[in-house]
Formats: structure tokens, sequence, C-alpha cells
């Protein structure tokens, strides 16, 4: 039972990076439509920024939560821009341009980005500075839970609870529910499209962001393609919860993260990676909306 | 001053003849020793520490005399790096330079390449760190001065018996490299055959980062030990992790772990903590504190593994040219298979049929962020 506890612990803060990053994913195809494969590394760029920043502003060799919370902020802004970025340079020219266009140039920027990481960082992976010290802050029975764990999940359920207020309460937010809908007709009633556009990136890209701090304090290692397969994965956990859905792509995330943990913990690590791209094969035959996403209804 | 400088000129001239004659390979009074080596690239450090090494007792051998009357030579050729480039570097050093040995490669997917070259030619070659089984099988006139993956396995088998009293062990390997899955297999072979239990067999994929859920499994089955046979990368973030968990028991490893960033990676985690590996620069042995004082005044740097087997392989070398008594490639081949007891910085070496190196390995400590030599477990 302790076991079983524990795992479901691990795989729910390693399910809330799938879920920060599928945020991303799902945001970006509500508004556009477009799955932007370069997210993966967006999420990358934000653990440089993280361990760049870290280094510079003197907080490597000395954990403290107010280091944490600098470099977390300062690793965010860098992606919210490169996100911006990233619309106005590769998408933006291509709004008209139908869908597979943008796609297509989306896997390109994916790669330009992993391959300026390795011309820029250099390929060896490098090892993210403890910006916490590691310890056990509760024990129940045979379950551990670590500062880091706990960091984990805290800061992620805070950033979705943001992303819900600014979706669901805010003037932007309403704006990116109205191009979401019916973009063209947003438009018409005075909506800035384009800019709502760019701040659905700047924000996908924050959230991306925080989430490579994350796994940066959890797990230490960071290289220039750590971004493809959680990418990929969080691409199906956007799927899995249904894509376009915000609370489907936080939903997705823990799932995955949970179904990975029991996979490995009780069958092998062997199938940890085939069973991710398995549901994105099953959902997609047998309920392409996912678990969250409203039937969609051919317009006449 | 002008005598000084008709010296000088002199100097220069037979300079220039030298260097001419090396040219051609041919004319030198010596013996030319050729030495493939990832001078470049992802692991530039085994090829230049192995190189250290190498020139390092090549000097001493000259400094005393040389071998046969003639001075060794060594020629280095640098593959980058690169699998096929070991080929293409071992076919200059045969063809262009005629070399009567060839050392190297430290990597073994790259002695894989060098090695058919090699026996094709009828040149002996010996490597100073590959381990894995597979390459001295290319032929008989392939050697190596290290011991072989499934020996580190079974030392660290009986060093949990003997050493912790462990019975019940877990395992978690990296299941894409054969150095890790070949370790895992001795090691469960030994303990079994010993009396020991294995309490869980898990395993990861090299390059993963997250090994709670494995972690969380092998702590449920309570082991007294856990044996994990992989490089250093994952290995500190396993160890992390592991510590995060309340696990407590040692970790276990091999020559993976040899390197500097375990601990920089590591930090306190991986206190505590056992590996084997091919030498340890704090022994009290006389000839390895000789070796070390020698290297560090020379190069300004403790020797690593890489180097201390560098320094052996050229050793072997030299003792069997001279027990041979010719440069002639079938008496040299002969008398390196024959080397037995000869007594290098990485222990006592004897070359067993398999053309293997037959010596013993030291288990090394992991303590206060650095290596401490703990104990030595015998071949036999």
């Amino acid at each position: 039972m302790d076991n079983l506890l524990q795992q479901l612990l691990n795989g729910i803060t390693w399910g809330s990076i799938y879920a920060l990053i599928a945020l991303g994913y799902t945001m970006v195809y509500g508004v556009l439509r477009l799955i932007n494969f370069a997210h993966g590394e967006v999420y990358m760029m934000g653990a440089m920024a993280g361990y760049y920043a870290a280094h510079a502003l003197g907080f490597a060799g000395a954990p403290s939560l107010f280091g944490l919370v600098v470099v977390l902020a300062v690793s965010m802004v860098a992606c919210g821009i490169l996100g911006a970025a990233i619309e106005r340079i590769a998408y933006r020219p291509l709004r008209s341009a139908g869908r597979l266009a943008p796609l297509i140039t989306a896997i390109g920027v994916s790669l330009l980005l992993q391959n300026t990481g390795q011309l820029v960082f250099g390929a060896d992976p490098k090892f993210f500075p403890a910006l916490l010290e590691s310890r056990e802050v509760l024990r129940v029975g045979n379950v551990a839970v670590s500062n880091i764990q706990l960091t984990v999940l805290a800061t992620a359920v805070l950033l979705m609870a943001a992303l819900e207020f600014i979706v669901q309460r805010t003037r932007f937010g309403r704006a990116m529910r109205a191009v979401s809908y019916d973009a063209p007709a947003a438009a018409l009633m005075g909506v800035p499209v384009d800019r709502v556009i760019a701040g659905t990136f700047v924000l996908g890209s924050m959230l991306a962001a925080a989430a490579g701090i994350l796994v940066g304090l959890s797990n230490p290692k960071i290289e220039p393609l750590m971004g493809l397969m959680p990418g990929l994965k969080a691409f199906v956990a956007a799927v899995l919860g249904g894509i376009g859905s915000v609370p489907g792509a936080m939903a997705g995330g823990l799932l995955l993260g949970v179904i990975e943990t029991f996979v490995t913990g009780y069958l092998s690590s062997t199938y940890r990676d085939a069973i991710a791209f398995v549901i994105l094969v099953v959902i997609l035959l047998y309920r392409p909306t996912g678990l969250f996403g409203a039937p969609q209804t051919e317009k006449v | 001053m002008r005598g000084a400088s008709r010296a000088a000129a002199a100097a220069a001239s037979l300079l220039l003849l030298t260097s001419c004659g090396s040219e051609s390979g041919k004319n030198v009074s010596g013996i030319t020793v050729g030495h493939v080596a990832s001078m470049t690239g992802d692991t530039a450090t085994f090829g230049r520490s192995a190189d250290q090494g190498i020139r390092m007792a090549v000097e001493e051998i000259n400094a005393g005399g040389g071998v046969l009357g003639q001075q060794l030579q060594v020629v280095t050729e640098d593959d980058r790096s690169v699998t096929e480039e070991a080929r293409t570097a071992a076919q200059k050093l045969i063809q262009r330079d005629e070399v009567k040995a060839l050392l190297g490669e430290v990597a073994s997917s790259r002695s894989l390449a060098a090695a058919p070259e090699a026996q094709r030619a009828h040149v002996p070659m010996i490597s100073p760190g590959s381990t894995n089984p597979k390459v001295t099988e290319v032929g008989d006139y392939i050697f190596r001065a290290c011991f072989i993956d499934p020996f580190q396995g079974a030392v660290m088998a009986r060093f949990a018996k003997d050493e912790l009293h462990a019975k019940r062990l877990a395992i978690l390997f990296d299941f894409k490299q054969d150095y890790s899955v070949g370790l895992a297999d001795f090691f469960r072979d030994t303990v079994k055959k010993n009396g020991g239990e294995i309490v869980a067999d898990e395993r990861y994929t090299s390059g993963d980062i997250e090994f709670r859920a494995q972690l969380t499994t092998i702590r449920a089955a309570n082991p007294d030990a856990i044996f994990v046979p992989g490089y250093y990368t994952e290995l500190g973030l396993i160890a992390k992790q592991a510590r995060e968990l309340g696990i407590t028991v040692p970790l276990l490893g091999g020559d993976g772990w040899d390197s500097e960033k375990t601990l920089e990676i590591g930090g306190d985690a991986v206190n505590g903590y056992f590996f084997s590996t091919h030498y340890a620069a704090d022994s009290d042995n006389p000839r390895v504190q000789e070796f070390v004082k020698g290297f560090t005044a020379k190069y300004g740097a403790t020797p690593d593994a890489m180097a201390a087997l560098g320094y052996d392989t050229a050793g072997i070398l030299a003792d069997s040219l001279k027990r041979a008594g010719s440069t002639d490639a079938q008496k040299l081949r002969d008398a390196i298979a024959q080397t037995k007891n000869y007594e290098g910085v990485t222990g006592k070496i004897t070359i067993d049929p398999k053309r293997n190196a037959r010596k013993d390995a030291v288990v090394l400590k992991i303590d206060g962020g650095k290596f401490h030599y703990y104990r030595t477990v015998s071949a036999d």
C-alpha cells in the first residue's frame, strides 16, 4: 500500500511536468489549430536559461527558495520572449497558408533550436545547480515526500491555477476563448487576433520554461536534445486530455505521468516509452476528441 | 659565440636528417609503435590520458637504454572519437609508418574497428582499456591490458557478500549498453551461485533522468545493497533520487563510475558508495606512488585509470620485445601471449589464453567528495 502511494506521488510529480508542457500545445492548438512541434525545444531553452541565470546571479552554490523564484521568473520571461519571437518570425507570415505549411515550419523551428542549442550550449549534458537542498519534509508510513517533489507539485498547481484564472476571468482570456471559438468572427467584433495569438504563445512558452526549471530541480541533467521526448509525450498528454482543452491537458499530463510510473514500477521500464504512443493510437482510434474534448460537429 | 652557432647548425641539420628519416619510417634506428587514440572528440579524455601514460612509459624505457639496443618511438594517430576513423588510423600506422606494434583504442567499439586491420597485417595490437569481451576475439594478434566486463560483475558480487555481508541484492542496470548488461548478468549469476538472492531486477535506458519508479520498487524489496553498473551521468541522478526516497543501503558499481563527474553530479548523495576499477591513485603500493608522483610532475594532474592503463600497455610491450629478442611479428605476438606476472601500476598482469589481462581489481569507496582505495579483489 505504501509502495502504491509512493508510486502515485512519483507519477503525479512527473506528470505535472508533462501537464505544464501539454498546456502550451493545447492553447496554441486552441487558437491556431496548429501543433507547435517546437514546443519541446522551448522547454529545453527554459532549462538552459535557468542554468545560465542561476550561475550568473550566484544562486548556483547557495540553495534558497528566493533563488529558485528568481531563476524561475528569469527563465519564464526569457522563454515568453522566445515564444513571441517564434510566432512572429515563423508562424505569422504563414497565417493564410493553410495548415500544412505551419506544421512543417514548426518541425523546422524545432530542429533549428535543437541544433542551435548544440552549437551554443555544447552537446555534453550539463548539471542543473541545486537550487534547493533536498530533504524529507513528510513521511507517512513508508511514503517519503521530499521538499523537491513538494515544490514541483506546488509550483505546477499554482501556475495552472493562475492560467485558469487568466483564461476564465480576464479580458485577455475572454479574447483567447473567442479566437479559439471562431477567429474571423472575433476579429469582426474588434478582438485583436494577432495580439491574442502572440499572447497565447507567450503564456504557453512561460509554462514550458517553468517545466524546464522544475525538471532541473528534480532531475538535474539538461542537454540540448532534452526537449524531444518530453515534447512528444506532452503532445500525447494533450491529445489524451482532448487537444484544445485546458483542463484536459492538465488531466492528460498527470494521467500519463502516473501511467508511465506504474508501468515502470510494476512491469518494466522497457515498455515505458511505448505505452505513451500506444495510448496515442488508441485515443485517436476510439476517442479522437480525448477525455475532455467536446465532440466537434462539422459546420455546413 | 661562433662555436655555439656552429654547434647549433650541426644539431639542426642532424634534426633535419632524423626527421627526414621518420618520414619514410624505414631507415630509423628505432622501433616504431603506433597509438590509435581519441585525442579529440566526445571521449577525448580517454585518448589523451592513455597517450600521456604511454609516452611517459616510453620515455622512461628509452632513458634506461631502450629495448634491444634501440629506442622506442611512438606515433599517435587521432581518430577523433569516431568508430570508422579508428580503422583508417590503424591502416595509416600499419602501412605508412610500418609500426611493429599497435596500441589502442580505449573504447571497445573503436578497438573493434581497428583490430581487424592489425589482425590482417599481423601486427600485434594491445588495447589499454577496452573491456568488451569481443575485442580480443577478433584474432590471435589482439590483446588487452585490462580485465573484461564479466570479471567486474563477479568482483562486485563477491565484494557485496564478503565485505558488506549482503544477502539480498537489487540490480538497476542500463539495458541499452552492452557494458552494463554484461556486468549485471555476471553479478546476478555470481550472487546466485554464492547463495545470495536477487530481490529486485530493474532496468533503465541511457539518457533517462527519472528513476523514482524503479527505486521505489527496489526500496519495497528491502535489499542490503544495490548494484548499478552504469555510467557516471545516470548514476549521479540515481544516487540523488535514491537518497530522496530514503534509501540508505550502499550502491555498488563498476569502472563506468570512474570519473570526476560522479562527484560533481552526485555530490553528497554518492558518499558511502563502492565501485570496482583498474587502479587507485591513493594506493600505498610504492610502484603506484612512484608513477603518480612522476605523472603529476610531468603533466600537472593526477593520472586517471586510462593513463595508468596506457602506462602499463607500453610497459607490457617493452617487456615482451625484450623477451622476444626481436621485432619479428610472430615472435613478438608469442612473447606478449606469454606475459606472466608483469608488475604494472594497475596490478600484476598475466595474459590468459584468450589474450585478456588477468589481474586484480581494486574497489574504491566514495567519501567526502573523493575516491579512496578500499581493497583489492583478486582475480582468482
